[in-house]
């Protein structure tokens, strides 16, 4: 079976049977949105909220919740998927780090969860299932052909949604 | 971005913070440590978990924050079977897990804690930029995850990760302590290379070098 890999501030796009899997998020958040009935998947990395915290007008899109999320569409589309059907299925946000510190940007996982959210909603895509937030690291796992998407821990057990 | 010689600049404040550093460390553990000299590394992000065993490997990491004059990180990490070995260096007990007493705990992060302190106090004291650093958090995670904080951070300026990377390493049982220091941003650094005097201008470059 293919296994495609999506790393931190990437996107990537499969069908079934393939997996597609991020190792290790931490603050980051696995976005994976699925056309169930063309079995095609789509995975995306984001490591940060919002492409208005760039301090570089050339950045890769694929870091930012709100313009990686378009482009995973975008792509989805491209693959022959119905972007009226897609739901997701979303994953980590985790503080691995308790810091106090005034600077906002460090609450940076739940932020990242805030910010897919409402990227989601206002394309109105549903949210089926989700595992965010917490202290520890998750690796997903998301088959293309069953649409279930595995969470793996240290320590806190393994999910599927 | 930075020149070979400006780069060649902040491996050489990173030496001098890390040697007092390694000193420090040395002095608590009344044990010879061997220190690498400091990297300058520019990585694509995933590129980074790979030195420390790749991003779902199970690491311990303590982190602390700087802020003041300057905005890093700072984050250490070890692997599982170095972390019960310095375990055994400071509490003089054997551990086969990474299940740890809050005592144990607490002594890693104190560990963090003393070498972070001298390698800023040595910092501050070479630049007279006022730093205050946080008190130590500690994770013991997939490195991926552990790695993805301080990386996303920097994440808001580059595509790649910016860090100074170096290693402690304490002779007898070959305790391999990884040192990160990733800055929030470019501005960090150049701020840096400015007060020693290597940049003499603010984002402009090249008039920068041309007055050197």
């Amino acid at each position: 079976m293919e296994i495609i890999r999506v790393g931190m501030g990437e996107y990537k796009t499969a069908k079934a049977p393939a997996l597609l899997v991020s190792l290790g998020l931490g603050s980051c958040v696995g976005v994976v949105l699925y056309d169930s009935t063309r079995k095609i998947g789509g995975l995306a990395h984001v490591m940060l909220p919002d492409s208005s915290l760039s301090s570089k007008k050339d950045f890769n899109p694929g870091k930012f919740a709100d313009t990686a999320i378009d482009l995973l569409v975008a792509e989805l589309e491209k693959a022959g998927a119905n972007s009226k059907k897609l739901i997701a299925k979303i994953a980590g946000g985790a503080q691995m780090f308790q810091i106090k510190s005034d600077n906002n940007i460090m609450k940076i996982g739940k932020r990242n969860v805030e910010a897919v959210k409402k990227k989601l909603a206002k394309i109105k895509i549903d949210i089926v299932a989700e595992d965010v937030e917490g202290n520890y690291g998750r690796t997903i796992e998301f088959c293309c052909d069953t649409g279930k998407l595995t969470v793996k821990t240290i320590g806190h057990g393994i999910k599927i949604l | 971005m930075f020149s070979t010689f400006e780069l060649d600049a902040l491996k050489e404040v990173g030496n001098i913070g890390a040697g007092n550093a390694a000193t420090a460390l040395s002095m608590l553990l009344s044990q010879k440590v061997q220190m690498k000299i400091p990297e300058i590394k520019v990585l694509p992000f995933d590129e980074v978990s790979k030195s420390v065993g790749g991003p779902e490997n199970l690491v311990t990491g303590i982190f602390l924050r700087v802020e003041g004059d300057l905005g890093f990180n700072i984050l250490f990490i070890m692997q599982a079977g170095d972390t019960t070995n310095l375990l055994k260096i400071i509490l003089h007990e054997s551990k086969e897990t990474l299940e740890l007493t809050a005592m144990e705990e607490s002594a890693l992060k104190e560990i963090g804690n003393i070498i972070a302190s001298a390698f800023i106090a040595a910092l501050s004291d070479f630049t007279k930029l006022a730093l205050r650093i946080s008190v130590p958090s500690l994770a013991i995670d997939m490195a991926g995850a552990i790695l993805s904080f301080p990386l996303s951070l920097y994440g808001c300026m580059g595509d790649t990760a910016f860090l100074m990377e170096t290693e402690f390493e304490e002779g007898l049982d070959g305790v391999k302590i990884h040192f990160y220091l990733i800055p929030d941003d470019d501005k960090s650094f150049s701020t840096l290379l400015k007060t020693i005097g290597v940049r003499s201008s603010d984002g402009n470059n090249s008039r920068g070098d041309g007055g050197i």
